[in-house]
């Protein structure tokens, strides 16, 4: 029961945020209904059991890249960008593209309750203590079966990174 | 209805006692760290230091929160009014939250989580939220300005900070706070004789976290008037100062769990250092007795009976740790042994750390803002990956030998590398001495 209440506050938090992200004005509260919005994901991950995943979202979305996002709202003039009028013409793309988006829910959340016979509204959850520590299992899993794709994206941001440093160096 | 209630809440009522305990104490403890900190400065500059609310100052941190609290509660004009609302809490309940997984001693813990110093990262990074939201929603230039310096500076230091724990964490095998000092216990060592470097490292890099001096840029007096606090008054600017001592209280248990042996007393496992079992309780009484020694001399007679309260509590404290060492093996006495003793070693190693910090914040003079970026970047962040390969590197030399093959003895590949870490640094030092400064100052 402690379960599903978690679920559905979680849930609803990280909705709810979603949607304020989006409608307030202030980029400012929208990036701070973002860093709730993650927050509720990453607790939806830990009730998952998802320990590793979970604490990976916060450091990384909430404590690092979403400091950055506020740090250069902060420098941008709000004030200007608060006055100006929406000046998006094309909602009916972003229109179309969130009808495909809810298909897909659909088509997920049919599929996979045809495939497991739960309940729509009480899905049941691995007990804590059947589950190995899942740090250890992600690092094996890097460190061994997935070496090559994972080096690889290590060096795509290695890459990454540099160039931005070259590009944002100024010439001596 | 009741009964699955009571079924459900049975494993969370000790979490909750330990969580209410901490909540509760933490505030007085930050109070009194600040007198601690007030005394010591004195005490350096050849003055007394607060001397008039109680023997020595003794109740200085009462009176301070009380007058905190009954301040006029200002929200400045063209304030986001329900960031600047917020702003605190959140700096408080990110520095609250971490001290959820600090294992005080080995039961007195709220949760063992299996990525508990992840945990600790990963919060005190959210802490930065309070910092900055508050800087922007005061609609003042100095808060503003002193909100990036803390992001940027928090940002740098972290990564120096994260790769100084992995240091530490190699040797410990595991994320979990309590395992890593288990670990410690059968390692025979602390692990900060294994990687001094690291530790090194992350003292450096707490100081700048905490935004003690010298790396108090966020706040620098002479140029920001009080930083991202500037506006803030009254019980707000209370909380923020509730969690940066929070925050110096957390940081210096994560160095005590991850390097000082956490609830370990010093060699935990030799024989012959059982009088360590002793010096707890000897303590106490030493305490105690210079309190009595002392209160005729006081000048009030409600300043003789807090002396004589505080001698009282010092024999009460020396009683309940003295009670497990002489209890009969075996009985319930001798059980409660490393808890108690526990929660006083770590208390210990924790206060030995933060007095490192006041020391070093009356000693050294507070960097100019290109020199914290040039240290922290060119200085403590190659340095860290360089000690964390080295470690590796002593490892894999050592690993041969618990396989049962030769090898090199753990004592020869730590030294080895910790030989070749600070030649690195050596040279990276001498590299950043001969080069022009980074940014030159602008002309104005």
């Amino acid at each position: 029961m402690a379960d599903t209440i978690l679920f559905y506050f979680f849930g609803g938090l990280a909705v709810l945020s979603a949607i304020l992200v989006v409608t307030r004005r202030n980029a400012v509260h929208s990036a701070v209904f973002l860093v709730t919005a993650l927050l509720a994901t990453a607790g939806l991950f830990l009730q998952l059991r998802a320990e590793f995943l979970f604490i990976v979202q916060v450091i990384l979305y909430v404590g690092g890249i979403m400091v950055l996002f506020i740090f250069v709202i902060m420098l941008v003039n709000l004030d200007v960008a608060m006055r100006q009028a929406q000046f998006n013409r094309a909602w009916y793309v972003w229109g179309l593209l969130a009808v495909a988006m809810g298909a897909q829910v659909y088509v997920v959340f049919h599929y996979a309750r045809m495939q497991t016979s739960a309940s729509f509204f009480n899905q049941a959850v691995a007990p804590v203590e059947q589950l190995e520590p899942n740090t250890q299992l992600v690092g094996q899993a890097l460190f061994s079966t997935y070496m090559l794709p994972f080096e690889i994206a290590s060096i795509l941001l290695l890459v990454a990174m540099i160039g931005a440093v070259v590009m944002a160096k100024k010439r001596v | 209805m009741l009964d699955r209630l009571i079924e459900f809440f049975k494993p969370h009522v000790w979490p909750l006692v330990f969580a209410i305990v901490i909540v509760a104490l933490v505030p007085l403890i930050a109070g009194y760290i600040v007198l601690l900190e007030r005394k010591v400065m004195a005490d350096m500059q050849a003055r007394l230091g607060p001397m008039r609310v109680g023997p020595h100052g003794l109740l200085q941190p009462i009176a301070d929160a009380l007058k905190l609290l009954l301040k006029e509660d200002i929200i400045p004009d063209g304030a986001d009014k329900w960031i600047f609302w917020l702003a605190p809490l959140l700096s408080v309940t990110a520095a609250m939250l971490a001290m959820s997984v600090i294992p005080f001693g080995p039961v007195f813990q709220i949760a063992d989580l299996n990525v508990g110093i992840l945990f600790l990262l990963g919060i005190g990074s959210m802490g930065i939220y309070g910092i900055v939201l508050g800087g922007w929603a005061s609609n003042s230039h100095y808060s503003l300005l002193g909100a990036l310096r803390s992001s940027a500076q928090l940002v740098s230091y972290e990564t120096a900070a994260g790769m100084a724990i992995v240091s530490g964490l190699m040797f410990g095998g595991t994320l979990s706070t309590r395992a890593l000092v288990q670990a410690q216990l059968d390692s025979h060592m602390w692990f900060f004789i294994c990687a001094p470097i690291g530790f090194f490292l992350y003292l450096v890099a707490s100081i700048a976290e905490t935004n003690r001096a010298p790396f108090d840029l966020p706040e620098a007096e002479s140029e920001l008037v009080a930083g991202y606090m500037t506006e803030y008054s009254g019980f707000r600017w209370a909380l923020y100062f509730l969690a940066e001592y929070t925050n110096m209280i957390v940081v210096a248990s994560i160095a005590t769990t991850l390097f000082l042996g956490g609830w370990l007393r010093p060699f935990p496992n030799a024989g012959w250092a059982g009088f360590f079992d002793y010096i707890p309780m000897l303590l106490m009484l030493l305490v105690a007795g210079y309190c009595v020694y002392r209160a005729p001399k006081q000048p009030v007679q409600i300043q003789k009976l807090v002396m004589y309260g505080v001698a009282g509590l010092c024999a009460l404290l020396a009683i309940i740790l003295a009670l497990p060492v002489f209890g009969s093996a075996g009985s319930i006495l001798a059980a409660m042994k490393p808890g108690v003793h526990g929660a006083f070693w770590f208390l210990a190693k924790v206060t030995l750390y933060l007095y490192v910090f006041l020391w070093l914040r009356f000693t050294v003079p507070r960097y100019r803002f290109d020199q914290l970026m040039s240290l922290g970047w060119h200085f403590l962040i190659p340095i860290s990956i360089v000690n964390v390969l080295g470690v590796g590197i002593a490892l894999y030399l050592h690993r041969s030998v618990e396989e049962g093959g030769k090898g090199w003895p753990l004592a020869a590949s730590i030294i080895l590398t910790i030989l070749a870490t600070l030649a690195v640094a050596a040279w990276l030092a001498k590299r950043n001495e001969t080069k022009p400064a980074l940014a030159e100052p602008e002309k104005f």
